[in-house]
């Protein structure tokens, strides 16, 4: 079902991950896609594993959850990981036909592997820990210096939570009109393609019309409030870099470096 | 006779998960065929649920549901699309799943569904429009043009047209302002006096259930905590008094008379039994 949706759920918490500043979050997790690019070799892989797994154990976040968000992108990593096994040349172990596979490929498609499921792990961890608005104004506040460039910044972070926001209401509108055309009759299980893409109008219009009366009613809430955009606009919840902020940096900084030297010579 | 049925019933959500929660809780009871439930409950008590599991679209995580004797949910685990015509469902603010370009088309949307003919759907519209108070003129129009009110009663026609032997309405008048209320509720009395089908109806409204309902149930916390006429069901006020919800006003005036020392029968939920209780009681004659 649509529920089953993990990827970019929020888990409320109080944790010492939930806690640290939502902006430095953000840029360690950047740090840690580009620390986990670095990585060569077992040693440094196994590093970047620990370092997650000690965010997840810290986070209180269930494993059982962190192993669901992984599903969706199952198809990739099986896909990737034949690919790779495949199509690596080098030393041969076994032959059959066109396919042959080398002791290179597998390497590469173990490393692969890791990097995807540790990529997806990583960045999930901070959707997991972080509310989508302290995320969208973490973003604003790291890309404010380009306000100067007339890039709009504040509109943008504001459409992407307003998005954000709406995502779980439009999943249980959708499930709604679905229960309720399924209970007059509709059928969207059989039939070939065209049928069954016929048999969404029921939903996707309805859906849409509800779409943009939402839209509306917020747009006049909104201004009911006197919003006016983001100039001269001030904030509920000031952040603040602290204790927690440094000593997670300080961690973080210590094992991407070490991993990024290891992944250089290529443990 | 008994239409529907519930044996156990038992609904948990997002069973295994964090946000695992149960719905319903061994509910067991029976519905008769022609009468008219009204099913009451806090925002959270299971209504919505419970009404969703006699059509078969939600699947009960035990128990059993009979549509006149016989499971609808087949020993594969499979519901057939029979139930849900014999069983009409109009969800909560049904005008929000309106999307054919014309009225008639709407409404035809169920009838097309269960493979009728061409003028067996055309007569079928045209009742339930009847039914439903909209005038035909308006057959060719959209659905989208039409004010809130008559918006939702194309979405009820559209469930009509199905001619269930059992309908089923969620809150059907949430929203409606009293005199859109009234007609509603006069409409749907109209359809199962004239069709002696069985109504299910869902509100928060005491008052409602009491002025429309045959019987009535209150749940709460997800069990069925009482089940009776309303005669029966407004003995216990205290009862539900407790649980927080709402018994009719003229209850709470002769609740209120008894704590004064005024013996008046306690079920009374109507004005006019209510008026007639008291000049018995002013005529010196003992109260019933």
């Amino acid at each position: 079902m649509l529920r089953d949706i993990t990827i970019g759920q929020f888990f409320p918490g109080n944790s010492f991950v939930h806690r640290v500043d939502p902006r430095v979050k953000l840029v360690l997790v950047i740090a840690m896609i580009i620390a986990l690019f670095f990585a060569g070799g077992v040693v440094s892989y196994l590093l970047i594993a620990t370092y997650e797994l000690i965010v997840i154990w810290v986070s209180r976040i269930h494993f059982k959850m962190v192993v669901r968000g992984l599903k969706p992108i199952l198809f990739i990593i099986i896909f990737t990981a034949i690919l790779n096994l495949f199509y690596t040349p080098g030393d041969v172990l076994w032959a059959w036909h066109f396919l042959h596979i080398t002791k290179q490929g597998i390497f590469t498609a173990i490393q692969m592997v890791a990097r995807i499921m540790l990529l997806i792990i990583g960045t999930s961890m901070l959707t997991y820990t972080t509310s989508p608005i302290d995320l969208t104004d973490a973003l604003e506040r790291l890309l404010s210096p380009l306000k100067r460039l007339r890039v709009p910044v504040h509109e943008l972070a504001m459409i992407m939570s307003i998005a954000l926001r709406f995502i779980p209401t439009l999943i249980e509108e959708t499930e709604k009109i679905i229960s309720a055309q399924r209970a007059r009759g509709a059928d969207f299980e059989s039939g070939n393609i065209i049928q069954r893409a016929r048999a969404m109008v029921p939903i996707l219009v309805p859906l849409f019309i509800s779409a943009f009366r939402r839209a509306d009613e917020l747009a006049t809430a909104m201004e009911c409030r006197l919003y006016h955009g983001g100039e001269g606009r001030t904030r509920l919840k000031q952040l603040h870099i602290c204790w927690i902020d440094y000593l997670a940096i300080f961690i973080s900084a210590l094992i991407f470096g070490t991993v990024i030297v290891l992944g250089r010579l290529g443990w | 006779m008994t239409v529907l049925e519930t044996r156990d019933l038992t609904h948990v959500y997002g069973a295994g998960t964090p946000f695992e929660r149960i719905a319903l809780n061994h509910i067991s009871l029976k519905i008769q065929q022609g009468e008219i439930l009204g099913i009451v409950g806090h925002t959270g008590s299971g209504k919505s649920t419970l009404i969703q599991h006699f059509n078969g679209l939600l699947k009960p995580t035990s128990g059993e549901i009979l549509l006149e004797g016989k499971p609808i949910w087949d020993a594969k685990g499979k519901c057939s699309r029979d139930v849900r015509f014999r069983v009409g469902l109009v969800f909560q603010y049904p005008e929000y799943q309106l999307f054919e370009e014309t009225i008639a088309k709407d409404i035809a949307f169920g009838p097309t569904n269960m493979g009728l003919s061409k003028a067996e759907i055309d007569t079928r519209v045209q009742e339930a429009m009847a039914f439903t108070g909209l005038p035909q003129e308006l057959a060719a129009q959209s659905p989208f043009a039409l004010s809130g009110g008559q918006k939702r009663r194309v979405a009820i026609a559209g469930v009509i047209a199905m001619r269930p032997q059992v309908l089923i309405l969620d809150e059907p008048t949430a929203g409606l302002d009293p005199a859109g209320r009234d007609e509603l509720f006069a409409e749907i009395k109209t359809y199962h006096d004239k069709t002696g089908a069985t109504v299910v109806f869902v509100t928060h409204s005491m008052e409602d259930a009491a002025r429309m309902a045959d019987r009535i149930l209150v749940m709460n916390e997800a069990k069925a905590m009482l089940l009776g006429t309303p005669r029966q069901v407004f003995s216990h006020a205290e009862e539900i008094i407790a649980t927080g919800l709402d018994i009719p006003e003229i209850t709470k005036v002769i609740l209120e008379l008894n704590r004064r020392g005024i013996p008046l029968e306690r079920s009374i939920f109507t004005v006019e039994d209510a008026v007639r209780a008291i000049r018995q009681y002013k005529n010196g004659g003992a109260s019933c």
